[in-house]
């Protein structure tokens, strides 16, 4: 598409710049706010130039050459605005030569998703379900890693990096001494398990910046990536389920016991497939999801006030704060961690320039609710530690809680200063990439230090 | 109106931002005026590529510099007009600041440059 755009010189005016416009909008980068502001530049210059005494044609035509190669323009824009560079997967239009490329790509992923299954497959051919539990995530990550390592040309030193801390945490966690009573495992395992695929979530976000994980943007793109996954993944999980279903209905009419089959060979297979396929699809199809982004946002953010507030409700009826039901406070802490993803992925799919609306103070709101929410448990939590003393569990729910404390009091602050229009919403996103590493960090103490420390119970 | 002089594009780059910060600082402008202001103030010998101020302008627009809003042309189409914000004026006072260094150093290397005798015509 980078061919000439040429002038209908049998056109006027008019049309001359409706051609244009059309020619400017084919460029993904560029808004239709932005070609308008183009539009008005071009007129501009057309108006001065005829006043300077040329005709229409070859006023356009100047003008038109004043505003650059358009090619050039566009990139500034995908530059400047990389929530659209997200959209599109290189910056100028796809070549014949990137097609294939894709198809490449497709390749080597399926190859690495077989490897994933086997992997799973061996882990559970081991018949250990706590070795399973601790290894899973170390069984399926490292592939997708690869996959990044491969498309994005990672270096050496940086793959060499994220492999060895990724052994040294595979090592420490395996050698660990876990206290299993009456057959089940004990506090410290249980986190180490819940926490490892964070940490490890997180370090693959360094494979997926390509090593540029300072990156404020690159960090975006990687919370962008997060969000689209979990949605492809849920839909091809969602479209196997009705395959697996329909295929259990088909078998059982005929009487053939396929269950043994299905746990044993599909399972361990479909399912890592199915995360690595989606991620490629994320990666190849952009722009398809990022429509749902801002939909699913909007549709989820009042929803999810609801429930806050009904989680509130509930905290304060639960009687006095001492006697809170354990199991409400750890759904406390799935429901704020839930509400903070959603957060981060409605500023992840935001123009960072327009002006704040009616939604940002739906955001503020949810950001305030989660906070009043948050602060209940830390109290209530606190009161427990103060009754019965310190357990692995109490000390890392409130960690947990006090990291999403803080996250979501800047946050809630940055997005109260931009609706008052003191601060940028740039400055709400930079807060939200710069907090990442915090998880990374929380993550990696309960998954290293807390088995020691708590005598591995 | 002098002739146009090509300006290397990486110092193009460097003083975009001080000139379209001070031109704002005399008041609102919608892109193309600016655009106008930058050749009517380099008497015409500076000229940028029109496309690239946008980029530019909405940078400045996201961290905060400028605000931007909507409004509408004489003849009656959309426009943007962009103001200087209060951060923006911090950023031009800062930049004015790393200018006058800059333009010192080189005025004296002009200077010596042009040598003694030059310089005794000039006295």
């Amino acid at each position: 598409m980078s061919e000439q755009f040429s002038v209908d010189e049998r056109a006027g005016l008019e049309n001359q710049i409706d051609q244009w416009r059309a020619w400017v909008l084919r460029r993904q980068a560029i808004t239709p706010d932005d070609a308008a502001e183009l539009e008005d530049n071009l007129r501009g210059q057309v108006a001065d130039l005829r006043a300077g005494g040329l005709d229409d044609d070859e006023a356009f035509l100047v003008a038109v050459r004043r505003m650059g190669n358009l090619d050039d323009v566009s990139r500034e824009f995908a530059r400047e605005h990389s929530e659209r560079l997200w959209k599109q997967l290189v910056l100028v239009p796809e070549a014949p030569a990137e097609a294939d490329r894709r198809w490449r790509d497709l390749g080597v992923l399926i190859g690495l998703a077989v490897g994933a299954g086997i992997a799973v497959k061996s882990l559970l051919a081991l018949g250990d379900d706590e070795a399973f539990g601790l290894n899973v995530a170390f069984a399926v990550l490292p592939f997708l890693a690869a996959y990044f390592a491969w498309s994005r040309r990672l270096t050496g030193r940086v793959a060499a990096t994220l492999v060895g801390m990724t052994a040294a945490v595979a090592v420490a966690v395996n050698l660990y001494p876990f206290v299993v009573t009456d057959g089940s495992p004990g506090m410290t395992y249980v986190l180490t398990a819940t926490h490892l695929p964070v940490l490890l979530w997180l370090l693959l976000g360094v494979a997926y910046t390509g090593g540029a994980w300072r990156d404020h943007a690159r960090r975006m793109d990687f919370v962008r990536f997060t969000g689209e996954l979990v949605i492809y993944f849920a839909l091809i999980a969602l479209g196997g389920g009705l395959l697996m279903g329909l295929l259990f209905g088909v078998f059982g009419v005929v009487d053939i016991e396929i269950e043994p089959f299905v746990q044993d060979w599909l399972m361990p297979f479909a399912v890592p497939g199915a995360f690595l396929v989606a991620a490629w699809l994320v990666e190849a199809k952009k722009s398809v999801v990022e429509n749902m982004a801002p939909v699913l946002t909007r549709v989820f953010t009042p929803l999810t006030l609801v429930l806050l507030v009904a989680a509130f409700v509930a905290l304060l009826a639960g009687g006095p704060l001492t006697a809170v039901d354990r199991n409400l406070l750890i759904l406390m802490d799935a429901i704020l961690l839930l509400v903070l993803a959603l957060l981060l992925y409605s500023i992840s799919a935001r123009d960072p320039l327009s002006p704040g609306r009616p939604f940002d103070w739906l955001q503020l709101a949810l950001v305030v609710a989660a906070f009043a929410v948050d602060v209940v448990a830390l109290t209530a939590m606190v009161a427990r530690i103060a009754d019965a003393g310190w357990t692995a569990n109490k000390t890392a729910a409130l960690g947990l809680n006090l990291v999403l404390l803080v996250h979501l009091l800047g946050t809630g602050w940055l997005l109260w200063q931009f609706l008052r229009r003191r601060g940028t919403f740039d400055a709400v996103e930079r807060w939200q990439t710069r907090y990442l590493p915090v998880y990374a960090a929380w993550a990696a103490v309960v998954v290293l230090a807390f088995p020691p420390l708590f005598s591995f119970a | 109106m002098g002739a146009r002089v090509h300006i290397d594009k990486d110092l193009v780059a460097a003083s975009a931002t001080p000139l379209v910060l001070g031109i704002l600082a005399e008041g609102d402008l919608h892109g193309y005026a600016i655009l106008k202001r930058v050749a009517e103030l380099s008497g015409g010998r500076m000229q940028w590529t029109d496309g690239m101020l946008y980029p530019l302008l909405h940078r400045l627009e996201r961290n905060g510099l400028v605000s931007a809003e909507w409004g509408v042309s004489e003849a009656g189409r959309k426009r943007k007009h962009y103001a200087l914000t209060t951060s923006g004026r911090e950023a031009l006072m800062e930049r004015q600041a790393q200018w006058d260094v800059v333009g010192d150093a080189l005025r004296q290397v002009w200077n010596t440059l042009r040598g003694p005798e030059a310089a005794g015509a000039w006295a």
